[in-house]
């Protein structure tokens, strides 16, 4: 047998493979809490004969609305949580993440224009692929300041102008598109929510967010080389223009996919790579699966909280996302300008 | 003399600004040449034209024996370590990590660490007195030991030239002397070692081979005492030199 021996100290190497455990076994409770809650009154035996073929309606619910919902939230979360991780490596600047970036809120915009000008009634691909190429927009941008060696500052400060805008003309496509919901609809995707999703989106969702994680991973190793910084990566062998655009378009395809099936959720791409540094290390590789199953964790999570808390609906995922979230964007500021 | 790098006119720029404007040098195997010139002489971008990091408008940089160009980027890797001015984490990962990123070059895509990796690491921690803080994260460490984590990290690789831009810099005057035996021991095993040092004095005492770069000319290169030769600092650094017997410089003043 080969001795396979580690870079990392042992122990930190046993905390990441309990934490990773300890994961798996949150995120098994939370999806099938997520996939047991809801407002018909179906008992867990009946839903689960359901899921397996069974007829009825409790058959009908469990295939058709609890585990879309309940698959949507690990797929959404693991393209977040995976996207920030990798971002994150890129700018090697915690405060790197889709969300912030203003990539959540162009595939917001991308969305809403193929829904509201019927191109997604047509053609079930539009919504997706909207959304996508939305998302695209401002990864160019982020792309060009990864290329210009943006630091923190104007990172986050374009990440506000380029949200700011796809915000606007969001409301904008929204007035246009004389529809007598705009103003909640707008809400919806703004703020982000699983509720009445389909399997159909879920199979847009998951391929999209599989290629994006794939192509996150393919740069990771570029991603640890770039802990040396752009010379010393490329002297490595590295080619930095390379997993500049895999994670770049990586990410536009995870939070387009993510955003086409959940509307704009923020922060995850934030919170966990952050909260699993201390498990897993600080090297961008070893982040970006714990982060996919991390952001799967919170999501799902999130999504049964706010069940619990507003069974009728009227808290929405994003709102909470963004409650935890923020004040924890504000911690880091703070604690970068100490550290500067 | 075996010349692992060698410079034949080479003229090379950052757009319109030319920076390198025929340069003529070489790095030998088995010796430590250093590279001194006033700021803006052009020694960095020498570096970087060596590692392929730039273009090069004109003339030509062989490696070993092959033009620069028909190197690939992987080989080119495993032959030229690299250490970058002022080169830092930019994450706290721990200093064992960080120096096996030097093994990168030697992993096929995807695949973990070997134990020859692991070994070279080990190895190169060793060889930089690194070992007692090699589980302990880079900003956890001072700039000594940093400044020693990131130059075992260049020794990881293994490569057959060693290119280390102003690693003295920043570093008390006991690490810099530390410094200097590592890549004297460097040397001795046969790579050919680069070094960019303002300190005319450590150049002078710690390098087998000089070479004056003054605006992105080489003004000469040769043995420290014939390289730093009271005309050439007259006419390079404006300074002239007080030396030992042996010729090495060791104060400065200006003329």
């Amino acid at each position: 047998m080969v001795e396979v021996r580690s870079v990392v100290s042992e122990s930190r190497r046993d905390f990441a493979v309990t934490t990773t455990l300890i994961l798996f076994a949150i995120l098994v409770v939370a999806f099938a809490v997520s996939f047991l809650l809801g407002a018909s009154d179906q008992s867990a035996g009946a839903l689960f004969a359901g899921l397996f073929g069974g007829q009825g309606i409790a058959g009908l619910i469990a295939r058709e609305i609890r585990l879309p919902r309940a698959l949507l939230g690990l797929i959404v979360g693991a393209g977040l949580g995976a996207s920030g991780a990798a971002l994150q490596g890129l700018f090697r600047n915690p405060l790197a993440e889709p969300g912030v970036t203003g990539v959540t809120s162009s595939a917001g915009l991308g969305a809403v224009i193929a829904l509201y000008f019927g191109l997604a009634a047509s053609n079930p691909f539009a919504l997706p692929v909207f959304a996508i190429v939305g998302a695209l927009a401002s990864a160019a941008v982020l792309y060009l300041l990864s290329r210009a060696g943006a630091g923190a500052v104007a990172l986050v400060l374009a990440g506000v102008a380029v949200a700011s805008l796809a915000t606007a003309l969001t409301a904008l496509a929204l007035s246009f598109a004389k529809n007598p919901y705009a103003m909640s609809e707008m809400v919806l995707w703004m703020m982000g929510s699983l509720k009445d999703r389909t399997m159909t989106d879920v199979v847009f969702a998951l391929p999209l967010t599989l290629l994006g994680i794939a192509l996150l991973l393919s740069a990771a190793r570029g991603l640890d080389a770039l802990t040396l910084g752009e010379d010393a990566a490329e002297s490595l062998g590295v080619a930095v223009g390379s997993v500049r655009m895999r994670v770049v378009v990586g990410v536009a395809l995870a939070t387009g996919a993510a955003t086409a099936a959940a509307g704009a959720v923020s922060f995850v791409g934030l919170v966990v790579p952050h909260v699993l540094r201390r498990f897993y290390g600080y090297a961008p590789s070893r982040l970006i699966l714990p982060s996919a199953l991390g952001g799967a964790v919170l999501v799902t999570a999130a999504d049964v909280l706010i069940r619990i808390v507003a069974p009728d609906g009227q808290l929405l995922l994003g709102v909470l996302t963004a409650m935890l979230g923020a004040p924890f964007f504000l911690l880091l500021i703070f604690r970068l300008r100490s550290e500067a | 003399m075996s010349a692992a790098i060698v410079f034949a006119g080479v003229q090379a720029g950052y757009g319109a600004r030319q920076v390198l404007d025929g340069v003529d040098a070489s790095f030998a195997s088995g010796k430590v040449t250093g590279i001194v010139g006033p700021n803006g002489a052009g020694k960095t971008t020498l570096m970087r034209a060596a590692l392929g990091l730039m273009p090069i408008d004109s003339g030509a940089v062989t490696v070993l024996d092959r033009p620069l160009g028909a190197w690939s980027r992987e080989g080119l890797a495993q032959t030229i370590a690299y250490l970058p001015q002022g080169g830092d984490a930019h994450w706290p990962v721990e200093a064992r990590e960080l120096v096996a990123l030097g093994r990168l070059p030697h992993r096929a895509r995807f695949a973990p660490s070997r134990a020859v990796d692991l070994a070279a690491v080990d190895e190169a921690l060793a060889r930089c007195d690194a070992v007692k803080f090699a589980a302990r994260r880079m900003n956890e460490l001072s700039a000594g030991e940093r400044a020693r984590v990131l130059f075992a990290r260049a020794l990881a690789t293994g490569a057959k030239v060693l290119l280390a831009d102003e690693p003295a810099a920043y570093l008390d005057p006991a690490h810099q002397l530390r410094l200097m035996d590592l890549l004297r021991e460097e040397a001795a095993r046969g790579t050919a070692v680069a070094v960019t040092l303002h300190d005319l004095a450590l150049a002078s005492r710690h390098c087998d081979e000089i070479v004056v770069l003054d605006g992105g000319r080489v003004v000469a290169q040769g043995a420290p005492d014939v390289a730093l030769r009271d005309a050439v600092l007259a006419e390079v650094f404006a300074i002239a030199a007080e030396r030992a017997p042996s010729g090495a410089v060791v104060a400065l003043r200006r003329l």
